[in-house]
């Protein structure tokens, strides 16, 4: 299934978020949003998502999604959005119990799931007892439980720590490998973007607009940390955007 | 631990010092006996003022014939006669109004018109003494348990109303938002997300409901009952007679325990997620 963003605008009041953003998600690729912060990259995920209506243009699913796809658009977001007072397993199981998933065919999706995220041993604990890398792979095992045709990836790994996001971009990687998925990924950090993406979209500061398009040839599992291929990209990516940056870093939050 | 002045050889250089530690504190422990040691202190400090005679009988009772009264009162059976009818109504009561606090409360939540339309009337009756509407109970559910049922489940609706939507305010909406992206329907919204989040607040809403609902109980059982602590009191009280008042008091003080241990287990059962 493909997505297209067809002249999106829209404005929170007075001020103007995105302008007129046209852009094709292409299927079995992960397109990476990069952009100042405060240009609207996390709001045009959440209208790709359907949990925020824009003023102007429309999201277009195109194609049907694959079988037993139970979410099209499904979310991995920034802070995890685990239920604390579910177990590893239940916070799974949470997204299957709607769809009439229980039983041995949930425990099937769920061993699935926890196996490639490499969560096996954790089936019954608690949020609270997982580090924050443990904590998104749950949310990215319950992304997977329900087949997503596109994953929505919002700042996924900003929380958490250097060490940790390196650990987890190989995870990603490795999953991406093993069953390749369309994925759209916020991201403010140019690194994870180049080790990551497909097509870089680079939005301009406030009202965001589509500045460039940055296509990286190659395959992401043979991209590695400190990569002199993808330097000269993430250099040219920030060149784009040092400015801007800048800019937006100076402006007032209700200027 | 090395003096202020900094002149102090607790290092093994001259002109080293210990940096002095100025952490700790401000981290409530648990220390359960101490409130043993303060309620037996205080009892002993009356039972020996009113064997020496520096309280006078007047003023109060002595400890140890209070137990004496309990005793009797436990062995006559009258204990059971005035517990089991004061012990349903705050069941029945509290039962009633708490579970209605709680429905109106979620609704007033999720509901901006029925917000804007309850919020208010919620504050407006909040303040007024239920034990004034009394008379007005009365004529509305007669003189007998419908009156008090009603005052106990009045008393204790308005403050669960204000901490059920208090805690469902406070529910991440994060968590709600997860929910809707994974296509979650309303229902299952409201009954996995938002009530075992407002869990929490509710609880603690029902200490305060429950330790009402008693102060409401003597009230109710002040008319019209002739079983009830309430009425033991208030009889012990228009004799004068110090020492039945004070076991009655010392019944509802016990009651008044049992009751907020029964929802600190419910605490760590419901909320054994937390810590």
């Amino acid at each position: 299934m493909e997505l297209r963003l067809d002249g999106i605008s829209h404005s929170y009041g007075e001020t103007e978020v995105l302008r007129d953003v046209a852009l094709d998600i292409p299927s079995g690729r992960i397109a990476c949003l990069v952009g100042p912060s405060g240009c609207g990259k996390s709001t045009l995920l959440r209208f790709i998502g359907g949990l925020e209506r824009p003023a102007e243009g429309r999201v277009l699913q195109q194609g049907a999604p694959p079988d037993g796809c139970l979410n099209p658009l499904t979310f991995v977001f920034q802070d995890f959005a685990l239920l604390p007072w579910r177990t590893v397993r239940g916070n799974i199981s949470l997204v299957l119990e709607d769809h009439g998933i229980s039983g041995q065919a949930a425990d099937a999706i769920i061993g699935d799931v926890l196996e490639r995220t490499r969560l096996g041993d954790f089936a019954k604990a608690l949020p609270r007892q997982l580090s924050g890398g443990m904590k998104q792979r749950v949310a990215i095992a319950r992304a997977l439980a329900v087949k997503p045709a596109v994953m929505l990836m919002d700042e996924p790994l900003s929380a958490l720590d250097a060490q940790t996001r390196e650990l987890l971009i190989d995870d990603l990687v490795r999953l991406w490998a093993r069953t390749p998925f369309t994925a759209v990924y916020v991201t403010h950090n140019l690194a994870e973007a180049v080790r990551l993406g497909h097509l870089i979209v680079v939005l301009s500061r406030r009202p965001g607009r589509i500045r460039d398009i940055v296509e990286l040839d190659k395959p992401i599992d043979q991209r590695g940390y400190a990569d002199p291929d993808l330097d000269a990209t993430q250099q040219h990516l920030w060149t784009l955007m040092r400015d801007e940056a800048r800019a937006a870093d100076a402006e007032l939050i209700d200027g | 631990m090395a003096s202020s002045t900094g002149t102090s050889d607790t290092g093994s250089e001259p002109g080293s010092r210990e940096v002095r530690f100025r952490g700790g504190g401000f981290v409530p422990d648990t220390r359960r006996w101490v409130g043993f040691v303060v309620f037996a202190i205080l009892i002993v400090i009356v039972e020996w003022g009113t064997r020496a005679g520096w309280i006078s009988a007047l003023t109060l009772p002595r400890p140890s014939d209070v137990l004496q009264t309990f005793q009797e009162l436990y062995q006559s059976g009258l204990l059971f006669k005035h517990l089991l009818p004061s012990l349903t109504r705050l069941a029945v009561g509290a039962a009633i109004g708490v579970s209605l606090g709680i429905a109106t409360g979620v609704l007033i939540g999720l509901f901006s018109y029925i917000r804007a339309g309850l919020a208010p009337l919620i504050a407006a009756i909040f303040p007024i003494p239920k034990i004034a509407l009394l008379p007005l109970f009365v004529i509305w559910f007669g003189i007998d348990e419908g009156s008090k049922y009603a005052l106990i489940a009045f008393g204790t609706f308005t403050p669960t109303v204000v901490a059920t939507y208090g805690a469902v305010d406070n529910v991440d909406r994060s968590l709600i938002r997860m929910g809707q992206s994974f296509g979650l329907s309303w229902l299952s919204i409201v009954r996995k997300i938002v009530l075992p989040g407002a869990m929490p607040g509710i609880l603690s809403g029902l200490r305060i409901s429950l330790a009402i609902a008693i102060i409401l109980l003597v009230a109710a059982e002040m008319l019209g009952a002739e079983y009830g602590i309430g009425a033991y009191i208030l009889e012990a009280g228009s004799l004068y007679d110090l020492e039945r008042l004070f076991a009655g008091v010392v019944i509802l003080s016990i009651l008044g325990v049992v009751v907020s241990a029964a929802v600190g287990w419910l605490e760590r059962y419901l909320l054994s997620w937390r810590t």
